[in-house]
């Protein structure tokens, strides 16, 4: 079995792996030396579980997720489906205006999805969806958290809103795009979450 | 050129001077002097009062252990904030008279920038590090990205010199109590489970605080809880410095604050930089704690980029962020 990383992160690392004979992508939490190991065991397993859960919620919330094959919670791996795409945030820039506006209005879509399951994504950024076969996938739950907090919901748009801001600055109409795309599928007060990422930015906790 | 640096944020006053040797950061005076309560934790009152009893005698002392008349003194730098109010005007109060007195220009400064550069202007490899600042009020994992000194990492409640101060006044240790908790905790060889604390890139420590209190009420040895409490608030450090090191892709991690001193984060940090090819520093003990010496190289070297400070724009700011400082000198 070959085994390539694709990504060596602070926490884990992702590779591309076989499972049953199919291409697979596996997220691995890697010991860290520095911890005691009761520690470091007991974090793996945990955060192992809490992120495998939260990307089986967001499929059952109708949110384009990577399939889960297997969980390995000693082990701290998750194996998954290898979704080939493009990642938004190398698209969006060069996206014609009306593309760029439906893109946008459909990852408004499915945060709200999410958000009306109570799950936080934590660190919804464009390199963390990936544009597959004409749906948005949404990868890396490793710092989500479920959630009925409208503060938790704002702030997990604003970390969204800065994304668009360092990175698709040039196209300053996407975070409206996407909060109108958001608004539409929202069951819950989206007027109230807005207001709340504005006072998460007047707050100036959040970079 | 060669500056005098006045360091008043909180129970620290001190002075100091150094001089820019192409460059690099030559300490020429380093003094400083600590209040420390009877009881309890810092009154910014009292510490204000015990600055304003000293530092005149500290400015003496540093310019004459520099071996300097006072006429070699090309600018004043002071600690501008964050910090206690009383005793950040304390230092600055003093900084203005004696930039007038001498007729030299006067600059106030970021603190926490302050440790930062320290670092660098001291350390010549140390050039673009991810400083852990870890001292009694402030927690922060600072770095250099897109022209600023950005913060990203930090605590959410209580900072983690404070962390451990309180738990050693519950069992009246007498301040500080970091280095009684280390050799507490080298004892220890049980752990006792706490609350993990990390949201995202923040660490939050006064649950944990809690829960170690908790222990000592049931009462567990305190070696194990002081074992316990060093190991869990130490990898969330560890884990936050480490993931801020990936994101900016540095390869350099610098340790700040009076915390810096203890042994067991010195080497866990060291280990999670030996695992991903990167260096660690620590400036000697004297440059980690709060010092004069430290603000005088800051101003000295924004001085030298082109910043100046008019006495009207001289007042502190005791929410004075590490992310609202310009960057004139990088």
């Amino acid at each position: 079995m070959t085994t390539t990383v694709l990504y060596r992160g602070a926490e884990a690392e992702i590779c591309v792996s076989t499972h049953l004979g199919m291409e697979v992508v596996q997220k691995r939490r890697l010991p860290k030396l520095y911890r005691l190991p009761e520690i470091d065991q007991a974090l793996i397993a945990y955060r192992t579980r809490e992120e495998s859960k939260l990307i089986r919620e967001a499929r059952v919330a109708g949110v384009s997720v990577p399939l889960l094959y297997d969980v390995d919670l000693p082990g701290g791996v998750i194996t998954m489906e290898y979704v080939k795409g493009k990642r938004v945030k190398d698209i969006l820039n060069a996206l014609p205006e009306s593309e760029r506006k439906h893109l946008c209005g459909i990852v408004g879509q499915s945060i709200a999805l999410l958000h009306n399951h109570n799950i936080i994504h934590g660190d919804i950024t464009t390199s963390n969806m990936i544009l597959a076969n004409g749906r948005v996938t949404f990868i890396d739950f490793g710092l989500g958290m479920k959630s009925i907090e409208l503060e938790a919901k704002g702030v997990d748009l604003h970390v969204l809103m800065e994304a668009f801001e360092s990175t698709h600055s040039q196209r300053p109409t996407c975070f409206q795009d996407t909060f109108e795309g958001y608004r539409q599928v929202f069951t819950g007060d989206a007027d109230a979450v807005l207001g709340k990422i504005e006072e998460i930015v007047q707050r100036g906790r959040y970079r | 050129m060669i500056c005098l640096g006045i360091e008043g944020t909180a129970h620290t006053i001190g002075a100091g001077c150094v001089r820019d040797t192409h460059g690099h950061c030559e300490v020429l005076s380093n003094c400083m002097n600590t209040y420390s309560p009877a009881h309890g934790g810092i009154h910014p009152r009292e510490a204000a009062n015990h600055h304003a009893t000293h530092l005149a005698e500290l400015i003496h002392q540093a310019v004459q252990k520099a071996d300097i008349p006072y006429t070699d003194i090309d600018l004043v730098a002071f600690s501008q904030g964050p910090g206690l109010g009383p005793c950040l005007r304390t230092a600055a109060t003093a900084a203005r008279a004696l930039s007038l007195s001498l007729s030299v220009p006067l600059i106030g400064v970021n603190h926490c920038v302050a440790h930062l550069e320290i670092g660098r202007g001291t350390i010549p490899v140390c050039t673009d590090p991810v400083l852990l600042y870890v001292s009694g009020a402030n927690t922060q994992v600072i770095a250099f990205a897109e022209g600023k000194y950005r913060v990203f990492g930090e605590t959410l409640d209580i900072g983690i010199g404070n962390c451990l101060d309180k738990f050693g006044r519950m069992l009246d240790l007498g301040f500080p109590c970091g280095p009684k908790i280390e050799s507490f905790a080298k004892q220890g060889d049980r752990y006792l489970p706490l609350p993990y604390s990390i949201k995202g890139m923040d660490m939050a420590f006064s649950g944990l605080l809690t829960a170690a209190e908790a222990y000592y009420r049931k009462k567990e040895s305190l070696a194990n809880i002081c074992y316990s409490l060093q190991e869990t608030t130490f990898a969330m450090l560890t884990e936050v410095t480490e993931r801020a090191m990936a994101h900016t892709e540095k390869t350099q991690v610098l340790l700040g604050g009076g915390v810096a001193s203890n042994t067991r984060l010195r080497d866990m940090v060291s280990t999670m930089a030996k695992a991903r090819g990167a260096s660690l520093f620590v400036p000697t003990k004297d440059l980690c704690v709060d010092n004069g010496a430290m603000i005088a190289w800051l101003g000295l070297i924004m001085h030298a980029s082109g910043t100046r400070m008019p006495l009207e724009q001289s007042s502190i700011n005791q929410r004075f962020r590490t992310d609202m400082v310009e960057v004139t000198w990088r």
